[in-house]
């Protein structure tokens, strides 16, 4: 079978300005196959943050090229990359996200609803299915800010799902969580990986979790200075 | 659907924070309120004034002015044509006030669709003899029922019957002020001296009271056959054509036009009253200034919650655009959130401000000047609903725009990272 890359990144160039101009990304780049688990580890401000940001799409002022599906989308109008970012793209966050005003399921809900390709019901029995993949099944009508911080990630996580996205990429998703909750939600992303194919980017400072990933990117100041 | 989902996530935020959200709506609600109640009362009253003065006034009078004649015989004298003619101290010759001709400038007004009605008068200079004392007075010799019929004279009878004017012979209506004077009672003789020398008694048969003070104290109304006899003269006898039209702006030009068909001088309403459409034009400009500040007002509050709201939910903000949602849907809930409370706001204000008006035409007026007046005058039009209506909602987008264009262009990423 012939790998196909999910996302690609040619010479990624970052500055910021303020306070003086620095560069936070230098030539990276690095591509993620299907089915792939990648995590990114590096010290401190070396910017994987920044990094990820960019691939996510929500970062738009870079220099060089972004692939995503062997589609260039650097440069697309934000309405195109929004539309892409709800329908290609999961992004868990450190913090978990969540909007409160909303029940737990109808977070699930919101990029399916979004999206707009099923009907609400189908939505709702899919995020249904979802919240049940991390035993959240039961919490679905609480509101979001009655969770737990691990349950409100594993949340997120199915909200990252909802739309089968091509991608996940985390920032730290187990940064915030004691021991047992980040193994339960690392496990989650094996899980993912392993049964259902899903491609994973996952930058963290954990390297007992990275070493579990089938690859790690180490970055240094801005560069990537091994695949593993 | 899509925009089912704007919705929804617009109600939710506006449930999260329903305090201010009500307070917005009902800052709304209360200018929507004075807005339609200002503005009801307001042209309550000013068509109120102007019925006191433009219901009764014919649209075209017809007269003949006491003037010199522009002709004079000079002129007319072939040996000094190309002379100054100059000529001192003219004088206007027998007085003929009478309209010449009258009944067939009246079949000529009769024949034209763009008149409504036609009323002659006669009106009448005497004295109301009472004991020794002589008390100025004007006579109006009037057709009845016509007269009834286009400036609502029935209304403005406070005592008595005014067709007795008609049915009674030598009866007269005596202008409230008037009879107050001469303290007539109704069923009373009073005895009246022409200008000419005639006497006559006529019997009180009513009041009449139009609200200007003035008019009551010198103005009392016969029937035209009864002015007619006071004066001496036929039945062909007439000082004034009144003329009331269908559409009474055409009044200028068609008293110019039958001006000088007839030869005759002839007032337009318009002219005669200029004063009054201003008064009434400026009291409706004061009541749309007042109200749209109003309006103004309430809109800077919901500036404010919104921006509030926004400022409150920046994270919200953050993840709908990190989950896909375009600066152009962000902006559309915050819109969304504006529109609502303006609509909300303005149907409850439009409501209120009906009833307002409702409860203002409850309250006792009663004044001597107005005799057919007993409570306020408010006028429902429906174009002050609307007008109100409409600026609820442009005032709320313009007070929402700003706060949800800022909204649109918040950056994820900076509040990812600031976490
Ligand atoms: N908005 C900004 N303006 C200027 N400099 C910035 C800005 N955001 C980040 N930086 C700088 O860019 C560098 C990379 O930041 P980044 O957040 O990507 O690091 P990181 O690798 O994610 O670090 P951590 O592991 O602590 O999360 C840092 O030196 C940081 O100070
Ligand atoms: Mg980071």
């Amino acid at each position: 079978m012939q790998t196909s890359t999910v996302i690609e990144a040619k010479k990624i160039n970052k500055y910021f300005y303020s306070p003086g101009k620095v560069q936070v990304l230098k030539e990276v780049t690095f591509s993620v196959n299907k089915g792939e688990f990648v995590s990114v580890m590096g010290k401190s401000g070396c910017g994987k943050s920044t990094l990820l940001y960019v691939l996510s799409t929500m970062d738009t002022d870079y220099e060089g090229q972004l692939l995503l599906d062997d589609h260039l989308i650097t440069d697309q109008p934000s309405q195109v990359l929004s539309q892409l970012r709800n329908e290609k793209i999961g992004f868990v966050f450190q913090f978990h996200y969540l909007i409160h005003e909303f029940s737990v399921l109808e977070n699930v809900m919101v990029p399916g609803l979004k999206l707009n390709k099923l009907s609400r019901e189908e939505v709702e029995h899919q995020a249904m299915e979802k919240l049940r993949i991390f035993d959240m099944h039961e919490h679905a009508f609480k509101k979001a800010n009655q969770l737990s911080g691990g349950q409100k990630q594993r949340v997120s996580i199915a909200r990252a799902l909802i739309n089968n996205p091509l991608i996940i990429m985390s920032d730290e998703p187990t940064g915030n969580l004691d021991k047992k909750n980040s193994d339960i939600v690392f496990g989650i992303f094996r899980e993912l990986v392993q049964e259902f194919h899903q491609t994973m980017l996952m930058v963290t400072h954990d390297s007992e979790l990275a070493d579990k990933t089938d690859r790690t990117i180490w970055m240094e100041d801005g560069k990537i200075v091994s695949h593993l | 659907m899509k925009f089912g989902l704007i919705i929804e996530i617009a109600k939710a935020l506006m449930l999260a924070r329903i305090k201010q959200t009500m307070v917005a709506a009902v800052g709304v609600t209360f200018s929507i309120t004075m807005f339609i109640a200002l503005l009801g009362f307001m042209n309550g009253l000013n068509d109120l004034l102007d019925g006191l003065i433009l219901n009764r006034t014919p649209h075209i009078r017809f007269y003949n002015e006491i003037k010199p004649s522009e002709d004079q015989p000079i002129n007319v004298f072939e040996e000094l044509t190309g002379f100054y003619n100059i000529i001192r101290s003219v004088k206007p010759s027998g007085a003929r006030v009478n309209i010449y001709n009258n009944e067939a400038i009246i079949q000529t007004l009769e024949k034209d669709d763009r008149i409504s009605g036609i009323a002659p008068k006669i009106t009448v200079q005497v004295f109301f003899n009472v004991g020794n004392v002589d008390i100025p007075g004007s006579l109006n010799g009037i057709q009845v029922v016509e007269e009834n019929r286009l400036f609502a004279f029935s209304d403005y009878v406070v005592a008595g019957d005014f067709m007795n004017l008609q049915n009674t012979a030598t009866s007269i209506i005596l202008g409230k002020g008037a009879a107050d004077r001469i303290m007539a009672e109704i069923g009373d003789y009073v005895q009246v001296t022409t200008a000419q020398g005639n006497r006559l008694l006529l019997k009180v048969v009513g009041y009449y009271q139009s609200g200007l003070g003035e008019l009551d104290n010198i103005q009392s109304y016969v029937s035209l056959a009864t002015a007619q006899k006071m004066i001496g003269e036929s039945a062909s006898y007439v000082t004034d054509i009144q003329v009331k039209l269908h559409d009474f702006t055409l009044a200028p030009a068609m008293a110019k036009e039958y001006s000088t068909i007839f030869d005759i001088q002839a007032d337009d309403i318009q002219t005669v009253n200029a004063q009054f459409e201003t008064g009434s034009d400026i009291r409706s400009m004061i009541s749309y200034a007042v109200g749209i500040t109003f309006l103004v007002v309430s809109g800077f509050g919901i500036y404010n919650i919104l921006n509030m709201m926004i400022y409150e939910k920046m994270d919200t903000i953050a993840i709908l655009k990190a989950i896909g949602f375009s600066g152009t849907d962000v902006q559309q809930i915050f819109t969304s959130i504006a529109i609502s409370i303006g609509f909300v706001g303005g149907v409850l204000g439009l409501i209120f401000g009906y009833f307002a008006c409702l409860g203002i035409e409850q309250i006792p007026f009663e004044t001597e000047a107005l005799p057919t007046i007993k409570t306020f005058p408010v006028n429902f039009n429906p174009k002050f609903y609307l007008i109100g209506g409409v600026f609820s909602l442009v005032t709320t987008y313009f007070a929402g725009f700003f706060p949800s264009r800022k909204a649109s262009k918040i950056d994820p990423v900076e509040i990812i990272r600031g976490k």
